[in-house]
């Protein structure tokens, strides 16, 4: 029986008696290649449905003003910070070597290709995954999803796509300013404590980036947002056991969405680096 | 309390059988629920769907609503066979149908007229039509004064009747109530079914009731609403023309265990079902 991109997927078993260790491992590893399927369909599904109507622009601009405006200050403080901190870490290195200039250099490849989208991919997921599950998950058992779906709403229109949408658009640019804000502080941190100065810091940082290192950037907040945005609403909409499967759906949120940040993170770092020395 | 105007009057189907359930089959991970369910409903009829805690009676309705599709056997209804029909077919289908589900399940971030409104906003109805048609159907269950108000701030009866007001405000031919007046005190429980009653005999819609509790299906079976006095009276509707038949379906284990007339299941002699009339 064909089954909903939402609709959970119901097995039924006829063993009554007790299960071997055989059909223990069988069960869990067809439920884990189930629960890979439905997210790769819900993904699927969250992209295509941005291209035909209805489209729910209210809502994305809705989900926008939450997940960006409302990242806003934790990106800011984190980004101010890492900046900081980093120069801290390096500079004292430099200063061994009397290459102290260097600093900018580092911070900014840093910042742009690697600690930039990455620290803000995972704050927004911790922020932002988990909301998502949590307000889904809420939805969904106490009936409005299927409420929304006895209205004839699309569920997945109406709740994945405007977070899938609003995710790539503002990531990417709450990942800009994550940047820009790190470079602030990387240059607050080289004039009070390297007494580097703030116009060789600026020179240095932004003469060593080329476009790869932009696109390596903005690649990786795309993909990290719609990893966070559509791991998110997967969880909240494949809660099990009322509120308790909330919180459950909450903290898998975070996790999954985290790890696969961080996973992706390395094999699109392999990636740009690759194309890097083929270009 | 003013009367519903001709213009809401939910758009009747023509064709005489609302609804039939054909050998349904479905189940979870704990073996099948609903083992081989049949029987159907003829339009402007009122089935009471009784039957335990977990004896399948919202998976019928989830169902009928083509919220669910089933294992095996097949689902019509308003002349379409639904287990069929892709999900996007399925949206098109639900919107001749309201739905009242057990808790309410009003959208909790918006206010009582956006959740009334939500179906007419949906379908791209112009908003100078939505606000009359919200505040009508807001008036027919008697709560035009909350329109403003969350969800969060009314009580659970107030909640059920706004659920009944988003459900009526698509004007469907048939509705669903999924144990509408569970966890309600006795004189809230009245109200809401008073409110399927005028449902019932003012727009003639089919009804599907699914509950626990014999005297809300007694009461549907022994009482009309009158239009003209605006009141609840004992005994059959005087609109020979659509006359309120209400049949009662007890299930036990996924299976029928008794349909008939109220008059059969008063006058019964099984020992399960007389546990019902205790």
């Amino acid at each position: 029986m064909p089954e909903t991109p939402l609709q959970v997927t119901h097995r039924q078993s006829d063993d009554a008696g007790t299960p071997t260790v055989v059909e223990v491992l069988t069960d869990a590893a067809k439920h884990s290649v189930l629960q890979v399927q439905d997210y790769a369909k819900l993904s699927y599904h969250s992209v295509l449905d941005l291209f035909t109507p209805p489209r729910y622009g209210q809502d994305t601009i809705q989900q926008m003003d939450d997940i960006g405006v409302g990242s806003l200050p934790i990106v800011l403080l984190s980004g101010f910070f890492i900046g900081a901190v980093m120069v801290l870490q390096t500079g004292a290195q430099f200063q061994r070597f009397g290459q102290v200039s260097l600093t900018g250099d580092i911070v900014s490849l840093a910042l742009v290709r690697e600690l930039g989208p990455s620290i803000t991919g995972l704050l927004v997921a911790g922020r932002c995954s988990s909301g998502i599950a949590s307000e889904l998950g809420s939805m969904l058992v106490t009936e409005q999803v299927d409420a929304m779906r006895a209205m004839g709403t699309d569920p997945g229109r109406k709740l994945v796509s405007p977070r899938v949408l609003a995710s790539l658009v503002v990531v990417p640019l709450l990942t800009t300013i994550s940047v820009f804000i790190g470079l602030v502080g990387g240059m607050v941190a080289s004039v009070f404590s390297l007494r580097l100065s703030a116009t060789t810091f600026w020179q240095r940082a932004i003469a060593i980036l080329v476009f790869s290192d932009l696109m390596q950037g903005f690649t990786k907040s795309v993909v990290f947002a719609f990893i966070l945005s559509t791991v998110g609403c997967y969880q909240g909409l494949n809660v099990r056991g009322g509120t308790q499967g909330v919180g459950r759906a909450t903290t898998q949120a975070v996790v999954v969405s985290s790890v696969l940040i961080i996973v992706a993170d390395t094999f699109l770092t392999r990636l740009a680096l690759f194309l890097a020395d083929k270009l | 309390m003013g009367s519903p105007s001709t213009s809401a009057i939910p758009a009747g189907s023509n064709s005489a059988e609302a609804l039939r359930f054909s050998d349904v089959w479905i189940g979870f991970d704990e073996g099948p629920i609903l083992r081989g369910l049949s029987f159907s409903i003829q339009t402007g009829e009122t089935l009471v769907l009784l039957g335990e805690t977990g004896t399948g009676k919202t998976l019928a309705l989830k169902l009928a609503a083509g919220l669910l599709r089933p294992d095996a056997g097949t689902v019509r209804a308003l002349g379409q066979d639904i287990s069929a029909k892709s999900e996007r077919e399925l949206l098109q289908f639900r919107r001749q149908v309201g739905f009242v589900f057990q808790e309410g399940a009003l959208f909790d971030s918006l206010t009582v007229g956006e959740n009334v409104a939500y179906r007419l906003e949906e379908d791209g109805v112009p908003a100078d039509e939505i606000e009359p048609r919200v505040r009508e159907v807001l008036r027919f269950v008697e709560l035009e004064h909350t329109g403003e108000q969350l969800p969060s701030e009314l009580s659970g009866g107030m909640r059920r009747r706004v659920s009944i007001a988003r459900a009526l405000i698509g004007r469907p031919p048939i509705v669903l109530y999924d144990s509408p007046t569970a966890g309600l005190d006795p004189i809230t429980s009245q109200t809401i079914i008073t409110l399927i009653l005028r449902l019932r005999d003012v727009y003639h819609v089919t009804s599907v009731l699914a509950t626990h509790r014999l005297q809300d299906g007694f009461a549907l079976a022994n009482f009309h609403f009158d239009p003209k006095a605006r009141t609840v009276r004992r005994g059959a509707s005087n609109d020979k023309t659509k006359p309120a038949v209400t049949r009662f379906l007890v299930l036990r284990d996924g299976r029928i265990y008794f349909e008939g007339s109220p008059e059969d299941m008063l006058n019964t002699k099984d020992r399960y079902l007389q546990r019902f009339l205790i």
